[in-house]
């Protein structure tokens, strides 16, 4: 398989790429990029991929007592600590593929300036790793949840693969765009920061979302829903806490509508992610 | 002649050195007056074209554009003016093991570094033995590339590189690679794939070996072709 035109007898433009779709067509490297970094990530540790669980299982406990306990969050919401970590676990999710997607490009500098590759792999491959390291997450509140009775349908499944996909378009999108202006603009990456930093208190993780329509104007509301955070966090509320039939446990209103808005909102920060990272691709190898 | 392999046509390629890196002191340089970027002409529109099976040999003082050059062929960097067209897979021995991690096995690194070069699974399957038997460290396959002396780190990635497939393959200062002997057998090799009909484009500073190397000498001079024919000649020409 050739990098560009397999076509021999053609001349073809060095470096000319077609942008995402030619990082799938070289996904046997990504998938050796993935698989890199997942092996590196615990090397040299005795536990190793025990870890992945054991961090989860670690906030469930504080969140329980800090949260749930000393600020009294157990006695207003059922099974508030499965609320918390499975809202977590999405966001933790898109905040380690947004800001692992910004920082790539710098990360592999030493690649981009010496070989050619379609460079939208490195923003790509940080999202996938981010998703393999939340799977060990998922399958420890998914446990828990078990524990206390979760017995899904498969609406509630397809609740918890969409808000997979939502996350995946927009950390893409978005680490693509950001990625791209970090290379010469490293104020990117101090801004991704706050984002990051904001995006947990930003959806209805650490509260409901009642607490906020009560607070607010309609419109502001509107607004809130309209964030693809939000609406992950609540499709993962959807399809592991609201199973347990909490006791005022409620649905966001128009959940199902917000879904499509937030896909179609994520695949535009994509397209646009694509555009700007193709606009200022080529500056990369000397901007690095 | 047979058909261009690689054709460079007019092409210009500047670089912006910026001074500044953060808005004060942007701020600071647009008070003073000071001109924030100066512009560096690293290729002022070069032309050549190089026919398939062709060695060519990028001669040059440090700054004259030849490794730009290079880079503009592998597709690393583009030109602002002018184009670059190559024929087929183009593969570069620039900067050898770049891909490398340290913490992964030398047969990982081949497989990952291969895949960087282009190749496919199957394809690296198949040239495995020829990659680990040329690099000579068959005893340390398994081991962390960290744990490599420099010679072997050197000597693995070279040897990837080298067996890649390509029918173009662009060379930057190949002999700065491993001992005596194992720098006469890369030569051996790139020969061999120079016989087997793979177009060769090669910078180099030892100015022997490559025009022994390569039949033709492109000559580049404050980033303008100065000379382009035989190398030999090419190489006298500079050393006036």
């Amino acid at each position: 398989m050739s990098r560009r035109s397999p076509e021999p007898s053609v001349l073809t433009q060095p470096g000319g790429s077609v942008g995402l779709l030619d990082v799938f067509r070289r996904r046997y490297l990504l998938s050796l990029i993935v698989r890199k970094e997942i092996q590196i990530r615990y090397r040299g540790s005795v536990l190793g991929w025990l870890w992945s669980y054991v961090k989860p299982l670690v906030q469930f406990v504080v969140f329980f007592l800090a949260i749930g306990v000393f600020l009294g969050m157990n006695g207003r919401v059922e099974f508030f600590p499965i609320y918390l970590l499975a809202g977590n676990t999405i966001i933790t999710f898109f905040n380690e593929a947004f800001s692992n997607g910004t920082r790539s490009l710098i990360d592999n500098a030493a690649l981009i300036k010496k070989i050619y590759l379609p460079r939208e792999m490195f923003p790509v491959s940080s999202m996938l790793i981010a998703a393999v390291n939340t799977l060990p997450q998922i399958v420890v509140v998914l446990i828990i949840a078990m524990i206390f009775g979760w017995a899904p349908t498969l609406l509630h499944i397809g609740a918890l693969l969409l808000a997979l996909v939502i996350i995946a378009l927009l950390a893409t999108g978005l680490g693509l765009l950001f990625g791209a202006i970090n290379v010469t603009f490293r104020d990117a990456q101090s801004f991704v920061e706050i984002i990051v930093m904001c995006a947990v208190w930003a959806s209805p993780v650490m509260y409901q979302w009642e607490m906020v329509a009560n607070q607010v104007p309609h419109w502001l509301f509107v607004l809130y829903r309209l964030n693809p955070l939000t609406v992950a966090v609540e499709l993962f509320h959807y399809g592991v806490w609201y199973p347990l039939d909490p006791q005022g446990g409620q649905v966001l209103p128009g959940l199902l509508a917000y879904s499509g808005v937030a896909v179609v909102v994520s695949l535009t920060f994509l397209l646009v992610g694509q555009l700007v990272f193709r606009r200022l691709e080529g500056r990369f190898a000397q901007d690095l | 002649m047979t058909e261009p392999s690689v054709v460079v046509d007019e092409v210009h390629k500047d670089f912006k050195l910026r001074h500044t890196h953060s808005i004060k002191e942007t701020f600071l340089a647009a008070v003073r007056r000071k001109p924030l970027t100066t512009d560096f002409h690293a290729l002022d529109g070069v032309s050549f074209s190089i026919a398939q099976g062709e060695a060519v040999a990028l001669l040059g003082f440090n700054g004259s554009g030849k490794s730009t050059m290079l880079k503009l062929i592998s597709g690393v960097l583009s030109p602002d003016s002018g184009a670059v067209r190559t024929r087929g897979r183009v593969a570069g021995l620039i900067e050898v093991g770049a891909g490398f991690h340290p913490d992964l096995s030398g047969r990982e690194n081949i497989f990952l570094n291969a895949a960087i070069l282009g190749m496919t699974k199957r394809e690296t399957e198949e040239r495995f033995d020829d990659i680990v038997a040329f690099s000579e460290i068959e005893k340390f396959i398994d081991t962390e590339v960290k744990h490599y002396s420099s010679g072997m780190f050197l000597r693995l990635a070279f040897s990837v590189a080298i067996h890649t497939e390509v029918d173009v393959l662009l060379i930057d200062e190949i002999l700065s690679v491993g001992d005596e002997p194992f720098q006469q057998k890369c030569l051996a090799r790139i020969r061999q794939l120079h016989d087997a009909g793979k177009t060769l484009v090669v910078v180099s500073h030892d100015l022997d070996m490559v025009s022994n190397l390569c039949g033709r000498g492109i000559l580049l001079r404050e980033g303008n072709v100065a000379f382009d024919g035989d190398s030999k000649r090419a190489v006298e020409l500079m050393r006036q």
